[in-house]
């Protein structure tokens, strides 16, 4: 798998490098600017790219506004964000093309290894990954209205993990539960939300996803 | 930066510009001036009819804007700085008699309009002396002696040309040549003595100078203050927060380095514990940051920031935002933290369901709006949180205004004046 990754600080991106080369992904090139961003994500058109949002020149969002217009020249261009700071500003700009192959997470999740590099395939296969900030904060925003009431407990927290882009299997075994009981969670969410239904876990998301306003 | 301007450059150039400069000083006191200080008079007339009370502030204001006028032209023509004297509008001032006590209370009204008056035949002599002189003089050179020769014509101080003979009309042309160049640093000197009139009138008395420095004064030790114990609670937070997790981390690390021979679960355990306080750590951190300036007012400045912050409240936020340009740093982290404040105290206290955010730029002030639905009741003389807003809004001459009777609604209304940068260039990828 191909990887294009861009962070400005060398020690994060050294790190970084070594840590997604130890899973056998492909670094084939890092860059510390968003404008060679721009250029290296438009030439290798990687399978992934892994992008902090602040980078020289303007130190301010570069990375996010390189990577909002890669996919706009690439179109589905998987990009996973990274940040030391989240904000549902950022992530609902990067959600708005409605199409899949997208993350943000904090920067602090590279600490569960397996985790992070388990989010980078996800959105190298089309997938989605939200930091679990984001996604509590999307909750609370709705918690107090009408269709979220009458979730139970349980079923709030699949639609959490849900939020966060992963699948059934995923969710049954952080839950400790079965993949049986997950998708009987599923569909009780799906039919109070009043959602259709969709066997492919990527729109499932993206559904959710839009429920909640992201 | 006394003397400036006007004395260099050619005479003829300097000539001119005093025509053109006096003959302005006229028009402004003829058909500004006046009208104004008739329609002052007029207004405060008719205060007790009530037409009164809404158009002398307004009558005032525009007086205002042309003694500003004044102001600017004495300090370009002239090099006379003149400082402006006006009281800062209070706060709740938009209402119409509150408005009326500002303006009336304002000594610097009664001498904006003593100047209004005074100044149109102070201007009118001026400035025909200015350009009277230097058209009289022009005359004798090109104009008096010819029109001699064809009537019978007076020139000087009525004496007939042709009654001298030759040594007449010679001595109108030089006597002519002089006054026209004399009349340039004469003329200069006029417009500087209209300006020093004006500064006699429209600069700050001694008394609002006096009371201007102790309010700077006020608002500068709290403003010190503020900051201090802020860098001090900076300080506490690091101390005690990361600085130490960050020892117990390494410690947990290195006593796992020992371990890893000889109990490897062990060794497991207390790199998973180091894991887990370093994500507690970054977590302050970022709390800390936030704290210290919002990451994302670094990276969209006030009007993304604002939006950001709507959005990661539990409850829906109407915001409506209108800034044509960027404002400084320090005034857009002011801004931003008493939005900020103001949303935090609605989360908390109103028991509100939604809550509105306005931002706007009228005549050089930052206006901001923060409104909810809630219960009321919102007090800023009870402390805290609003009480250490409006100190930190005194330090730009800013104002807040709180209206929440009980039940509510709350609405509060925050001023900061300030100018704002030309219309944002978006420094984006930097690729067409």
């Amino acid at each position: 798998m191909r990887v294009v990754l861009a962070e400005d600080l060398a020690l994060l991106r050294d790190g970084l490098i070594r840590l997604l080369e130890a899973f056998g992904l492909e670094v084939v090139e890092a860059v510390d600017n968003g404008p060679s961003l721009l250029r290296a994500l438009t030439t290798h058109r990687p399978d992934v790219a892994v992008v902090d949002v602040r980078l020289p020149p303007t130190f301010t969002d570069e990375g996010l506004k390189a990577a909002l217009e890669a996919r706009k020249r690439v179109p589905g261009l998987p990009v996973l964000v990274l940040s030391q700071h989240v904000e549902q500003l950022y992530a609902r700009e990067l959600l708005s093309d409605g199409s899949g192959g997208l993350g943000y997470l904090l920067k602090d999740r590279v600490s569960d290894v397996a985790q992070f590099v388990d989010a980078v395939r996800r959105v190298a296969g089309g997938g989605t990954a939200l930091d679990p900030d984001v996604v509590a904060q999307l909750l609370t925003r709705h918690a107090r209205e009408e269709p979220l009431r009458t979730l139970t407990p349980r079923e709030r927290e699949v639609l959490g993990l849900m939020a966060e882009g992963r699948s059934n299997a995923a969710i049954a075994a952080r839950m400790f539960v079965t993949e049986k009981a997950v998708s009987k969670h599923t569909n009780s969410i799906f039919g109070k939300l009043g959602l259709p239904r969709s066997e492919d876990d990527n729109r499932r998301v993206l559904a959710v996803l839009k429920f909640l306003g992201a | 930066m006394e003397e400036q301007g006007n004395t260099a450059g050619r005479p003829a150039g300097r000539a001119v510009a005093n025509l053109a400069r006096g003959m302005t000083h006229i028009v402004l006191a003829f058909a500004v001036n006046l009208p104004l200080f008739i329609l002052t008079v007029l207004s405060i007339v008719f205060i007790p009819l009530g037409v009164g009370i809404v158009l002398l502030p307004a009558v005032v204001l525009a007086t205002r804007a042309v003694a500003n006028l004044q102001r600017r032209l004495a300090a370009d023509w002239s090099g006379v700085r003149i400082a402006e004297p006006y009281r800062p509008e209070p706060a709740g001032a938009a209402a119409p008699i509150p408005r009326l006590k500002w303006v009336m209370g304002d000594p610097a009204t009664w001498r904006d309009l003593l100047w209004s008056f005074l100044n149109v035949p102070v201007a009118l002599v001026i400035g025909v002396l200015s350009a009277g002189l230097l058209v009289y003089g022009l005359e004798g050179v090109f104009v008096a002696w010819w029109v001699a020769l064809l009537t019978d014509y007076g020139w000087g101080p009525f004496w007939h040309i042709t009654d001298f003979g030759a040594f007449g009309f010679a001595g109108t042309v030089v006597l002519g040549a002089v006054l026209a160049v004399v009349s340039v640093p004469v003329g200069e000197r006029l417009l500087k003595a209209h300006a020093l009139f004006g500064a006699s009138l429209l600069s700050p008395t001694r008394r609002a100078l006096t009371e201007r420095v102790a309010q700077l004064a006020e608002s500068r030790s709290q403003t010190v203050d503020a900051s201090a114990a802020e860098l001090r609670r900076i300080e506490r937070d690091l101390h005690d927060g990361a600085q130490a997790r960050l020892v117990a981390l390494s410690m947990n690390i290195g006593l796992a380095e020992e371990m890893m021979k000889h109990a490897p679960e062990t060794a497991r355990r207390l790199l998973a514990e180091a894991r887990e306080s370093s994500g507690t750590a970054l977590t302050e951190l970022r709390d800390l940051v936030r704290g210290i300036h919002p990451p994302v007012l670094a990276e969209r400045g006030l009007d993304g920031a604002v939006q950001a912050l709507a959005l990661s409240l539990p409850m829906p936020v109407d915001v409506r935002i209108d800034l044509p340009g960027r404002a400084e740093a320090p005034v857009e982290s002011a801004a931003y933290f008493a939005v900020a404040e103001m949303l935090a105290n609605v989360v908390k206290h109103s028991g509100a369901t939604r809550a509105r955010v306005r931002l706007e730029h009228v005549r050089g002030r930052l206006v901001m709006l923060v409104g909810d639905d809630g219960t009321g009741g919102a007090d800023p003389a009870s402390g805290g949180g609003m009480r250490g807003i409006e100190r930190r809004l005194a330090a730009f001459d800013g104002i807040m205004i709180v209206s929440s009777p009980p039940g509510g609604p709350t609405v509060v209304t925050m001023e900061l004046p300030c100018a704002l940068s030309s219309p944002k260039t978006s420094p984006s990828s930097g690729t067409d």
